[in-house]
């Protein structure tokens, strides 16, 4: 296993720390799109682009890359910000998030941004694209690994299940998924919406290798990458324990801030609290 | 007349394993269909650039959005129903949005899929697709259509949708005929009449015409095999002569071939007009020509059509 050293972890954390800032700045701009489900998988954001992920900015479509795909199409605003502090977009762009004419859509839109693979939005879809482009890189035998971001709501959707089957049967060990196990879906906590657990055991039975982490913990996310890409014969899923709104205390674990802008004095506090003065 | 029958299903595989040997970029695959949609052959020739991705239509219009995404030239078969119906979220998200070269070519369109009845009889199809930003919604006419419109799209950049039948339909197209995707075009002039077809009720058309010129009206016959982008030129250049229009086509009236037309006539060229095809309803068990019968799909429907419409011009 690989051991990182503290430089490393503490200049990850800091990249993860400077998304959250810039979606509370994005989504406040735009007085619309969704904080919650954006500050909840930041850390993980900021592993796979700063560190995991073999990718050239300067070269968006370098065939050799590695690629993730966003299938939690409405947690843009983290997403963008990552393509931003990477360098596939300018920085100043991110002010313009869902504005009229600006190439940062509410969800991604793989003809408009560079560095986004693929235009997702409707959910449950992302993990069949994944195992498309597992599929081609193996075609073609090419080093890519392929990863997606799943949201835990989405898993609701049955293509999910669907794309399960597959990514096990053609035996896509290029594949590393994640769940953003955040507990919390628009109308409330998906054990109360519908059902998920056990969600592990299921992800098992449909053949794939599962790990759980903690999906705040920098090492233990760097760790199961490292352990998922050496499991032969199978695809992986990663199930991220994680909090919603994580980094803004009014925002954790509160459903209200799945799809709602901070007003300004909370844009103020939340900013404050990740360590940014105004 | 007395045609000739053959496969658009044979053709379309013919296509596919002639491309497989040429376009090592060329993916194929299908959702447990594979014997019916002739896929299969491909498969047999070319394995490992084959995916049954089983009875998981939406999975496998995104798998196909995500090879197509890493730089293949995608082919995605099953019956027309399963094709756009079934996951035409996932056609729409992951395939039109992103314009990404997915080739959907659905067989067992239509009213002629015969006894499984109503579940299995796309009628909507053509309308389901050509609602699509991006999308090319080609209907070929027959066999030879059928090996041509493969090999256009696979260098056609975007998606595409390639509506086949299940029965073999009439020889009408030569070899030798050019081919072009948004181009109709005209098998037969006349001063009288334009019908506009397409499918196998080109053929349709052709024998109405035939039928018409014995009772002393020409009538000018349009294969309309690309439905979008839709031909205008063609279609007004030939109203413009005629100044009356019967549309016949395998599928629903209110979103297929008549309804695009009918549109184009309406905004440049009013014109008396007559569309046959289903009306607003689902099919039924039965032998095809059984069905072609019940549901006005004939030559005779055609011709009648013509007379009325005929009428009707000031």
């Amino acid at each position: 296993m690989t051991l990182y050293d503290d430089k490393t972890i503490q200049l990850l954390e800091s990249k993860a720390n400077l998304i959250r800032r810039h979606v509370i700045k994005m989504t406040f701009a735009a007085q619309s799109g969704h904080p919650g489900g954006s500050l909840s998988y930041a850390d993980i954001l900021s592993a796979l682009y700063f560190q995991v992920m073999d990718h050239r900015p300067e070269d968006p479509l370098w065939e050799d890359r590695d690629r993730l795909v966003l299938s939690k199409g409405h947690a843009a605003p983290a997403y963008y910000a990552a393509l931003a502090e990477s360098g596939y977009i300018p920085m100043d762009d991110l002010i313009n998030l869902r504005k009229l004419g600006s190439h940062l859509q509410g969800h991604p839109c793989r003809q408009k941004t560079p560095g986004v693979e693929m235009s997702t939005g409707s959910l449950g879809q992302g993990l069949s694209v994944a195992n498309g482009m597992a599929l081609a890189a193996k075609l073609d035998r090419r080093p890519s690994r392929i990863f997606c971001l799943c949201g835990d709501g989405e898993m609701g959707e049955g293509q999910n299940w669907e794309a399960a089957m597959l990514g096990s049967h053609y035996k896509l060990d290029n594949v590393t998924a994640f769940i953003d196990r955040n507990m919390m879906q628009i109308d409330g906590p998906t054990e109360n919406v519908m059902s998920l657990e056990p969600l592990a055991d299921k992800w098992r039975a449909f053949g794939w290798n599962v790990l759980e982490i903690n999906g705040h913990d920098m090492r233990q996310i760097l760790d199961a990458c490292d352990k998922t890409s050496k499991v032969k014969g199978k695809p992986s899923m990663i199930i991220a324990h994680t909090v919603k709104g994580k980094g803004v205390s009014f925002m954790e674990g509160a459903v209200a801030f799945h799809g709602k802008a901070p007003n300004p004095d909370e844009y103020r506090v939340a900013l404050k609290e990740l360590g940014e003065s105004i | 007349m007395k045609w000739i029958y053959t496969s658009q299903r044979k053709e379309y595989a013919n296509a596919l394993i002639e491309l497989g040997k040429t376009r090592t970029d060329v993916v194929v695959l299908d959702a447990d269909l594979s014997s019916s949609t002739r896929t299969a052959e491909f498969a047999k020739n070319f394995p490992e650039r084959f995916f049954n991705c089983g009875i998981a239509e939406q999975n496998m219009m995104g798998t196909a959005a995500g090879l197509a995404a890493s730089g293949k030239v995608v082919f995605a078969s099953t019956f027309a129903v399963f094709a756009t119906g079934r996951c035409w979220d996932q056609i729409r998200q992951s395939i039109a949005y992103p314009n990404l070269d997915v080739k959907i070519v659905a067989t067992h369109a239509g009213i002629t899929v015969g006894g499984d009845g109503a579940s299995h009889q796309a009628l909507e199809d053509i309308g389901l697709m050509r609602s699509l930003p991006n999308m090319t919604v080609i209907v070929p006419a027959d066999g030879i259509e059928a090996y041509k419109a493969v090999n256009a799209v696979v260098n056609h950049n975007g998606p595409c949708y390639v509506r086949l039948g299940r029965a073999d339909v009439p020889m009408l197209t030569s070899v030798d005929a050019k081919f072009e995707i948004g181009k109709a075009t005209v098998l037969r002039e006349g001063d009288d009449i334009t019908l506009v077809g397409c499918g196998q009720m080109v053929a349709a058309c052709m024998d109405a015409a035939e039928e018409l010129h014995k009772r002393g009206v020409e009538a000018e016959v349009i294969n309309m095999s690309t439905i979008k982008p839709f031909d205008e030129d063609t279609l007004l250049h030939s109203v413009k002569k005629t100044s009356a229009v019967v549309t016949a086509e395998e599928h629903s009236v209110t979103t297929g071939l008549g309804s695009a037309v009918a549109a184009v006539l309406g905004e440049k060229l009013p014109s008396p007009m007559k569309m046959i095809g289903t009306p607003d309803c689902f099919g039924e068990s039965g032998e095809s020509e059984e069905l072609m019968r019940r549901y006005g799909l004939t030559s005779e429907r055609v011709a009648l059509a013509a007379e009325e419409v005929i009428r009707r011009k000031k």
